[in-house]
This record gives structure tokens, sequence and C-alpha cells, in this order.
């Protein structure tokens, strides 16, 4: 690695006085790190937001599940007010990388990086969720804008994520089975006032699905979504899968959730 | 960066650069080479220690953000006189043939034995062994024995690994 310095801030504050000049935040490392290794990334200085307290507490706040950033995958994977809330969101972090990543890997670095196969994207497009940061709230969908790019700002922190509690969801995922990242993942979560469907994995960047939602709000069944397969200008084509296969996996995923969700 | 880290239970103060992973200091200032450095990209657990008693690669976490962590390393478990039961497992069961990947699958073993009791089923194994890889004995003797391990540490007092375990 290139050498760089590392400042271990004790608050929001003095975090955000410590970003500055060639900065980054430090999460759980479980990308950054590799990446620094292999020095397809340098930087001067490391933020480390570990010895932030309470950046990792999960809340119900009403009709909504409040997780802070720095929120361990494996934490989301056991907590009990998760659980309660929405087994399908616990469910999705038990199913991230390895145990050892789940122990590090936290939703706010997940969310920042947004890499195309990640999984939390598609719980947050599907559960309609809002981000709070050091300068406000995005909602999901203005967040994600494209392959490992958001509407963060130049040192601007994730704090929380806050999921609105649907009556039920879940999430189906291909996994490509070294990787263990989503060749195609589907979350579908049902609401009093409709059903949202996300997709990741299969496109460039994860997105809802409003045909797969058209179908299930007019009935709600695996007859609803028969052969349907996922329509993208951004279906994604690598050494592992092509767009037409991946576009088949994700109705594959998508049939496997409503069934579930039965 | 300075950091005080407990490692098998005695305090050390790491005085290191800021860039310094936990397994080069493990390895090269504290001469604990038991955690082994594989594939360094995170995937093969190889260098796998426990953290305040969860498992995680010691080849993706610097030194520098482990101030007043609790670290247990493959030698902080047993000696060739008093093996843990997990190691003894793996003696058993011949869970291990060239012995590269075992200090971490022996980590993963307790970690899973920690965490899911000692009825842990073999699909709920499998799934908590994904961050291990073995290229050579393959993975059915590792499950029975971390099945068997499991087993045994709930009947053994002190094998149980100090921290927070999930």
């Amino acid at each position: 690695m290139t050498p760089f310095s590392l400042k271990r801030p004790t608050s929001l504050s003095e975090a955000s006085s410590a970003f500055a000049g060639d900065a980054a935040w430090l999460a759980g490392g479980h990308t950054l790190i590799p990446a620094m290794k292999s020095r397809l990334r340098s930087v001067e200085t490391l933020v480390d937001l570990s010895a932030i307290p309470d950046l990792d507490s999960i809340s119900r706040d009403d009709d909504r599940l409040v997780v802070g950033a720095m929120a361990r995958h494996a934490a989301v994977a056991a907590s009990p007010l998760v659980k309660a809330a929405i087994p399908g969101l616990a469910g999705l972090a038990s199913l991230i990388g390895d145990p050892q990543v789940r122990n590090r890997g936290t939703i706010g670095g997940s969310i920042a990086n947004n890499d195309p196969a990640a999984d939390y994207p598609a719980a947050l497009l599907a559960l309609d969720a809002i981000v709070a940061t050091t300068h406000g709230t995005h909602a999901a969908e203005d967040f994600f804008q494209g392959m490992f790019t958001t509407a963060l700002d130049e040192g601007e922190l994730i704090t929380s994520v806050s999921f609105r509690v649907p009556r039920a969801s879940t999430y189906a995922k291909h996994r490509h089975p070294a990787s263990r990242y989503a060749l195609a993942g589907v979350y579908v979560a049902r609401f009093e006032d409709g059903v949202r469907v996300a997709v990741t994995g299969a496109t460039t960047a994860a997105a809802r699905w409003p045909a797969a939602e058209a179908v299930l709000n007019a009935a709600f069944a695996p007859a609803s979504v028969g052969m349907l397969s996922f329509e993208s200008e951004n279906l994604a084509t690598d050494i592992h899968a092509g767009a037409d296969f991946r576009a088949h996996l994700a109705g594959v995923m998508l049939r496997e959730a409503v069934t579930s969700l039965l | 960066m300075v950091a005080s880290l407990k490692i098998n239970g005695a305090l050390h103060t790491a005085s290191v650069p800021d860039e310094t992973l936990l397994v080069d200091w493990l390895r090269d200032d504290l001469g604990l080479t038991g955690t082994h450095i594989g594939c360094d990209t995170s995937q093969c657990g190889a260098c796998n220690v426990l953290v305040n008693g969860a498992s995680a690669k010691a080849c993706t976490l610097l030194v520098a953000t482990l101030d007043g962590a609790e670290i247990t390393t493959i030698e902080g478990l047993g000696t060739a006189d008093a093996l843990h039961p997990m190691q003894k497992a793996f003696r058993t069961h011949h869970a291990l043939q060239c012995g590269f990947c075992t200090p971490g699958m022996v980590i993963a073993g307790v970690a899973i034995a920690q965490t899911h009791g000692a009825d842990v089923s073999v699909d709920t194994i499998r799934h908590e062994l994904e961050g291990n890889l073995c290229r050579c004995t393959g993975y059915q003797n590792i499950v029975a024995a971390i099945a068997a391990g499991a087993k045994d540490m709930a009947g053994s007092e002190g094998a149980r690994i100090a921290g927070s375990a999930q």
C-alpha cells in the first residue's frame, strides 16, 4: 500500500474536520483496503469511522427502521429488531460475502461504494429508504446514480439509512459461486399502498422494476410474473454472465421471491 | 500511529506505520507466524483471527484501527501438549493435508461453534465456511471436524474464547 496518514475521530464533527485534501472514509474497509493493497487506489488521509460512538445503532422509529451507517452486515443479520421489523433485510445481510466480510463490512460502506452487484442497493430501492448524511438526506432513488456513483459530495458522510417497514418482503439472489456477489438479486416488498421491486447485479446499477411492480399490483402471485424477464438498457455483460442470462435470472429470482412471500 | 491491542491475552503496544496490516504485524513483529498469508486478497481465510470474538481476515485490517481490540490467533487456542478441542477434532477427523489453510479453518471453526453452539447443522457449517478455501483436502472432513469440535467445545471448560462473540 502507498503510505497514508490515518485519523481516528471520535465524533462526527471531528471526522468532518479530519477529512481534508486527498482523503477517504474508512468504514469496514473490505472494498477499500483490497483496492489500496492492489494500488488501484491511494489516498493521503484515511479517516477511520470505527471509533465514533453510536454510528452503528439500529432502532425502530414509527413506520421506519433506522440502521446506523457503521452497522456491520453480521449485526444487521442477527439483530432481533431487524428480524422482527424486516426479516427480508436480515436475510439479505446474511447472504453478503462470507462470514469474515459480514463481521467487518458495513451498510454505509456498501452503499457509498454502490457496486453494481452489491445487495443493499436493491433493498434500499425496494424499501423506499432514506439515506441520512452529514449534509442532509437523500431518497434512495436519488442517491444511487449509476455504477460506483452516488449523490454523495466530497466529504459528505452517511450517518444512517432508514427503511420503510413493509407488510412483508424478501430477497432472492443468484450468487456467483466464487465471489458470492449477485449475478442477479431481486428484492420484493409489499406495502399497504403497493408492491415495490428492485433488481441488483443484472445491470450496471441497481434499479426498480416497474413492469414487475405493475403485474404484482394487479395480482400478487407467481402466475402474474409468468416468464417475465428483466428489460433494461443497462444490462451487464462480463466474463461471468451475458445480458440475456442475467435478464432471465432476474425473472427466476423474482418468481422465487414472490413464491416465498405467499 | 500507536495502538494497544490484547493478543492472546497479553497487552501489546504497536508503534507502526499507519498502513500496517494486522497480519504483517502479527507475523513480522510478534513472530506469530501461525496466521498465514494465502491469497492476500481477502478471499481465502488463511489469515483468519478472532477480533473481539468474531472471525476476521487479518490481511484486510489495519492495526491502527484496532486500538483496544482483543485478538486471538491460532497460537492463543492451544499448545502442542494441550490442543484446543477444535484442534483435536481436526486431527481426529483428518481435516487437513498440507495444513496451510488449517489455522484459518480452525479459527473459523471456533467462531462457528461459539456463534451456533454444539448442535450446529452441517448446512450452517458449510454456509459459515464460505470465507475459507482449502486447495488439497477438500471440505468433507473439515466440516465433520467442525461439527465434532463444536460438540467437544461445549463440554470443555476453558475452550471458549473471550470477547464479544455475536
